[in-house]
């Protein structure tokens, strides 16, 4: 798979280096700018690179970055981290049937993840089908997720380790958006292969939704023949913002095997709420997202695993400086901050009635210099509150992170 | 203009900021993990080696959890090597008296009270004797470990021959074929004197950690292979080398270090603690003998505690046992890190051997049987002294 993956990987790199002989061919699919844009847009809105009238287009992102972090005084000291590359292939086979796929490098080649491979038909604004592996449109930061797009170095903990961030799936299933004058309005419907056992069995040690993606088989079967549905309905109201509701659930235990019964039906199922909006006269951008997960843990099994979960965050970025700078165009000046929560396991134990913590709480002041939209260099400061199962005093760590990341 | 000192100001805010905020290590004394010093570069690779799979293995279904068990890793119930919370309370069953466990067909000495998915966990025979046991803390067991036979038999005193009220037996137990005898071990009709766990049954550590894998977490070992639930001999699930580091790790685990002994409550503390026949059980200080880990050889140290058996009344008396103990008798808890004891069970305390004491207070109210009179003492205490008794022993 991985052999596959490279050969796949070093004939878009020929094929870039082929087209960039003559980078007069070359141009810049331009970005949409008129319609208003929604989270599940932005699988499509990228800077690609198209080169000369052929259907196909590319572009990908890079992300690096340097940190210092110290947990309770004691520090690994410096690390340099690739955390991902991604490319994109993007075809036009025909004016209403579309390809895209992205293909993800995280941490060098230590993961490589086919993160979409969907082909979309479209019959109607409101009814389009989309087959393939794809992105399950939980909250607004897993469709939305691209580095360049956010000043923070870290993927907010909510959306990578409470929901499963960059979570994909081979299934099928339709979109379409509905324009007004005044609003978009949109929805998303699939059913994909789904979840499995690692949610309440993993090296966490604790209900965690994200080990779900560990497992190698889920582009090739059902780990338990049950569809996993994911619903998302968004509406952006011109002054107002975009605002998202989703849902994604489904069983995730092996519950029958060889026609024997091993287990009832266990269900996971995660709901989440996403807005975001910009502050006209200041420009201010607000993005937020909340998500529950309910989990129906076994009684009989550790009370390490809970059964209910929430979190989220909320990220402020205030532009300070937008003009020319240091030959750039389009240069900004950014301060931001990020405030997060994730509570693992919510409710109280059975033998004291006390509270179960396994919570994490962090505040990430930032800011960032943009050459432009497209490339940013951000410079990261976190404060963290982690707190084990039992609520003893808080593990506090602070890092310093700074980082890159571009589209190409 | 303006806006570009602005966002100097905050640049250099957040420099200074950032060097500032840096969280500090906690201080040494209020930690209760750390190896004890003078360990040899070896040693204390595998120290860390220890330490990683006490505290970061995770076991699941897929690496050999279960399929009966009472926790998912050893840090689930040994937080930051303190001691441990109700939720991971054993429950052990099945033996009233030296004669063993009667019970072992139905899943004693350990109920295994959770079970991954698809099984079924263990439940209590119907009228069964049971101890609810809370996780120890792990701290300076090394030390203990290292107390000769001889030192320990010296401080018992089976018939009260000074008649002070307080006796002190030792725990013979017959020692699994995989440990190995102490230097100069003192056995008694086939039987070798034990020290570890609440009712001192366990001959070391090896013992404990094995024993822990297989019916706290269903693990097997090269050293416990039978099943928990199928009660078959299984592969091993956790390798001898882990094992042996683990053993290691809890063998140089650091012994707590008293805080603020220059303070004269606490001093005056002690001296009540001494006077009031406290210190008879939980003796203050005891000494190593040769040991193969040259930093815990001919040691001095403080762990409150005489590593004996006491009959501590019938409000403890759970009609079980292990070993050549009774059924009112329990072994003397090392007091060495009690004030730390709340920053591993989530902010409050759960003492004696099942947590049922839930501040010092309670638990030395609970002390019966030989411990009777100290008791009495104690409720004879002004507040004053009594303050000072306690912080004390929050100092410890």
């Amino acid at each position: 798979m991985q052999n596959k993956l490279f050969t796949l990987t070093f004939l878009i790199l020929i094929n870039t280096i082929v087209a960039q002989n003559d980078s007069t061919k070359i141009k810049r699919v331009p970005i949409d700018t008129i319609k208003p844009q929604l989270n599940m847009d932005a699988v499509y809105n990228r800077p690609f690179l198209q080169y000369g009238k052929t259907p196909v287009a590319l572009g990908g992102y890079v992300e690096a970055n340097t940190q210092y972090a110290v947990t309770d005084g004691v520090t690994e000291g410096f690390s340099f981290q690739m955390r991902r590359m991604t490319l994109f292939v993007a075809s036009t086979i025909s004016k209403k049937i579309k390809f895209l796929s992205e293909i993800e490098f995280e941490d060098g080649t230590k993961e490589i993840n086919i993160e979409f491979a969907a082909l979309d038909i479209q019959f109607h604004p409101l009814f389009n089908f989309r087959g393939g592996v794809i992105m399950n449109p939980i909250g607004a930061f897993n469709q939305n997720h691209d580095g360049p797009k956010w000043e923070f170095v870290d993927r907010p903990i909510s959306a990578t380790q409470l929901l499963p961030a960059t979570f994909s799936n081979v299934g099928f299933g339709l979109y379409g958006k509905l324009y007004k004058p005044k609003f978009v309005w949109a929805y998303e419907l699939y059913l994909t292969n789904g979840f499995n056992d690692n949610i309440i069995g993993n090296k966490q040690n604790k209900t965690f939704i994200p080990a779900t993606k560990l497992d190698p088989n889920r582009f090739e079967e059902s780990y338990n023949g049950e569809p996993l549905t994911s619903v998302k309905t968004s509406i952006r109201y011109k002054r107002l913002g975009e605002i998202g509701l989703s849902y994604m659930g489904g069983v995730f235990n092996k519950f029958e095997d060889d026609g024997l019964t091993l287990d009832k039906k266990r269900r996971a199922d995660i709901f989440a709420i996403d807005f975001n909006t910009t502050i006209p006269k200041i420009k201010t951008v607000i993005t937020t997202e909340w998500a529950w997960t309910f989990v129906d843990v076994p009684d009989t099994y550790t009370q390490q695993y809970g059964n209910k979960q929430q979190g989220g965050f909320i990220d402020i970025v205030q532009p300070i400086i937008k003009k020319k700078m240091f030959g750039f165009e389009k240069a900004s000046f950014n301060a931001a901050v990020r405030l997060e929560y994730v509570d693992w396991n919510m409710g109280t134990f059975k033998e004291t009635g006390g509270n179960i913590s396994d919570d994490v709480f962090s505040i990430v002041p930032a800011i960032s210099f943009r050459t432009s939209q497209q490339t940013v260099l951000r410079l990261n400061y976190r404060y963290q509150w982690q707190k084990d199962i039992l609520g003893n005093p808080a593990a506090k760590t602070a890092a310093i992170q700074f980082g890159i990341s571009s589209y190409f | 203009m303006k806006t570009r000192i602005i966002t100097l100001c905050i640049l250099i805010i957040i420099v200074i900021g950032c060097r500032k905020i840096m969280p500090k290590s906690p201080k040494e004394e209020e930690l209760l993990d750390g190896p004890i010093e003078g360990l040899t570069a070896q040693q204390t690779a595998q120290f860390l080696k220890g330490d990683v799979a006490f505290n970061d293995d995770v076991f699941t279904p897929q690496n050999g959890l279960g399929p009966l068990f009472v926790a998912t890793s050893c840090g689930s119930c040994h937080a930051g090597d303190g001691k441990g919370h109700p939720f991971t309370t054993l429950t052990r069953f099945g033996q009233i008296d030296s004669t063993g466990n009667q019970y072992l067909n139905s899943g004693a000495p350990q109920l295994q009270n959770h079970a991954i998915p698809g099984y079924q966990p263990e439940a209590l025979p119907v009228g069964v004797g049971f101890s609810k046991i809370l996780p120890p803390a792990n701290t300076g067991l090394g030390f203990l470990d290292a107390v000769t036979d001889a030192d320990i038999l010296a401080m018992a005193d089976p018939n009260d021959a000074d008649g002070d009220g307080v006796s002190g037996v030792c725990n013979w137990v017959t020692v699994p074929s995989y440990c190995q005898h102490r230097a100069n071990y003192i056995s008694q009709g086939g039987r070798y004197i034990a020290r570890f766990g609440k009712k001192g049954a366990a001959y070391d550590l090896l013992q404990q950690t094995a024993n822990a894998y297989n019916q706290d977490m269903g693990v097997n070992s090269a050293f416990e292979p039978y099943d928990t639930y199928t009660k078959l001999e299984v592969d091993p699930e956790v390798s001898n080398v882990t094992v042996h580091d683990v053993v290691f790790y809890l063998k140089t685990l650091k012994a707590p270090k008293q805080r603020n002994q220059n303070d004269a409550e606490v001093q005056s503390g002690k001296q009540i603690f001494i006077a009031l026949g406290c210190e008879k059980c939980h003796k203050s200080e005891l000494k190593t003998g040769t040991s193969d880990i040259s930093a815990l050889s001919n040691k001095t140290f403080y762990p409150y505690t005489d590593m004996l058996l006491h009959d501590m009344g019938s409000a403890l008396d759970d009609n079980y046992t292990e070993g050549s103990a009774k059924t009112y008798e329990w072994k003397t808890p090392p007091l060495w890190g009690l004030g730390l004891a709340k920053n591993s069970q989530g902010g409050s305390y759960f003492l004696m051997h099942d947590g049922r004491a839930t501040s010092i207070e309670a638990a030395i109210l609970l002390h019966g049987g030989e411990s009777q009179q100290s008791n009495n003492n104690y409720q004879n205490l002004s507040v004053s002294d009594k303050q000072k008794l306690i912080k004390f022993l929050e100092s410890l």
